[in-house]
């Protein structure tokens, strides 16, 4: 079939860790983003101060520079905690920062910001009349939280997740230029080294393409059985 | 000035007029490779979105297939499949486009604007679909034809729906630019990525140029909200 020059195995293990990093991050986003939407509506001045700087600020820088920032900065930050400790107390601590950690920890952040926004949206899409009957039948706040506002919540924020999840899964392939073995980088290695750029690339884009092409008819599936029961305008 | 500004400018090795310079050339650099990826793309993305409306599969179908591939792929790979692929393509190297291409910025720009195209294209493609049906129906009772039909109701109203969309676009394709520095392009990123090597100081490279992106980020949010003000004027509560 497809001769990938011994290759074949390399770029497999490659995309296995491309779809490590892009579930990781977005477990990591999607614990922001409630972290992020819970401060926006709290009401405590300092919560909401902080969430809208961090919404803010993400969206104004590009991803890849957020990922070296992480990178080289973690690295030099690292280094000068494990010289104070060395130099002070004696205790040898060092890490290697590595680029997988930094993509999901920059990636996490990135998109935490956008799950914000889009939570945010959905838990104001909930109609008061359900808490306060939530209110009504005596329910403490957390409880409303999770059997009441959580769940129908969610069906609002379906499609924002699945829209952040297909960029997210893109933005996998920046991870690479920080020197992360993924699928990307094994086919910019092979590319190079055998001078066959399409015979590579192609492939790893008809990869990316399956995985956004499958996450749309899952998302599409999940959002069809969030809204069974709810009658639709035509 | 404050005089802490002046001392700390004067004890600071990174920041002198050399670096100062070096940015300067990133930021240039970007502002280019973005505004003409955007004018491109939007030019070849008005009559491809109006394609793509039509009934028939064989005019529809390719303009689909082109926007599916384009945003079913990371842009990283478009630009590594254009970037190292141009220079394969069999006997390029001898005619004249080999002198162009040879520059990286120009396969940037035609993996960017290839890019931003076929978002652009989706973008005006759904507004054009979402206009209220009397407008049209309003214009054939006015005995107008079909060109003149898109280019005096459909168009203009598309593109004030469009403008919130194509907005976001134009931000993303912004923060996109920055993987240009891959391909030895001098952008923003790359300018910092330069600095950062020279003096190993990443904070400083990397927050400084952070800094830079936010600013121009926010004066294009700032611009488009303008422009999304005056388009949709007509719109506004009377009195306010």
């Amino acid at each position: 079939m497809f001769d990938l020059k011994g290759y074949g195995p390399e770029l497999l293990s490659g995309a296995v860790v491309t779809v490590e990093l892009a579930f990781l991050s977005l477990a990591l986003a999607l614990t922001l983003g409630l972290i992020g939407a819970s401060s926006k509506l709290s009401g405590n001045r300092v919560a909401q101060g902080i969430a809208t700087f961090y919404t803010t600020v993400i969206r104004g820088i590009p991803d890849l520079v957020m990922m070296l920032l992480f990178y080289y900065g973690g690295q030099v930050g690292v280094n000068a905690i494990s010289d104070y400790l060395w130099e002070t107390y004696e205790i040898d601590f060092f890490f290697q920062f590595d680029p997988f950690i930094s993509g999901v920890v920059t990636m996490g952040l990135i998109f935490g910001a956008y799950m914000t926004e889009t939570f945010r949206g959905a838990f104001l899409a909930v109609e008061t009349g359900q808490i306060e009957a939530a209110r009504a039948y005596g329910f403490t706040r957390w409880h409303t939280f999770r059997r009441i506002m959580f769940p129908q919540m969610l069906r609002h924020a379906l499609p924002g997740i699945g829209n952040n999840w297909q960029v997210l899964l893109k933005t996998t392939a920046l991870v690479s230029i920080i020197g992360l073995t993924d699928m990307v980088r094994v086919a910019e290695e092979a590319a190079k080294a055998e001078r066959m750029p399409f015979h590579f690339f192609v492939p790893v884009a008809a990869v990316y393409l399956a995985l956004t092409a499958g996450s749309e008819l899952f998302i599409k599936w999940l959002d069809k059985r969030a809204n069974v029961g709810v009658v639709q305008g035509s | 000035m404050p005089e802490f500004i002046t001392q700390w400018l004067d004890q600071n090795e990174i920041f002198t007029t050399m670096t100062l310079l070096e940015y300067w050339d990133g930021l240039v650099n970007t502002i280019q490779l973005v505004f003409l990826s955007l004018i491109i793309g939007l030019l070849f993305a008005v009559p491809l979105a109006i394609l793509r409306t039509s009934r028939n599969t064989f005019i529809s179908g390719p303009v689909w297939l082109y926007t599916y591939l384009f945003r079913g792929t990371p842009l990283l790979i478009q630009l590594y499949i254009i970037y190292y692929g141009i220079a394969q393509i069999p006997g390029i190297q001898d005619t004249f486009w080999w002198e162009i291409f040879r520059e990286p910025f120009y396969p940037a720009l035609l993996a960017f604007a290839l890019n931003t195209c076929a978002y652009t294209t989706e973008i005006i493609r759904g507004a054009i679909v979402s206009t209220p049906h009397g407008e049209i129906e309003a214009a054939k009772a006015y005995g107008m034809n079909w060109w003149l039909r898109m280019r005096r109701i459909v168009l203009p109203s598309a593109a004030r729906r469009a403008v919130q969309a194509y907005s976001n676009e134009v931000i993303f394709m912004l923060h996109s630019s920055a993987i240009a520095s891959v391909v030895t392009i001098v952008d923003l990123t790359g300018a910092a990525r330069n600095i950062y090597s020279r003096f190993y100081a990443p904070f400083e490279a990397f927050i400084f140029v952070a800094l830079l992106y936010m600013t121009l980020t926010f004066t294009l949010v700032y611009a488009f909200r303008r422009l999304e003000r005056y388009l949709l004027r007509h719109q506004r509560p009377v009195g306010s």
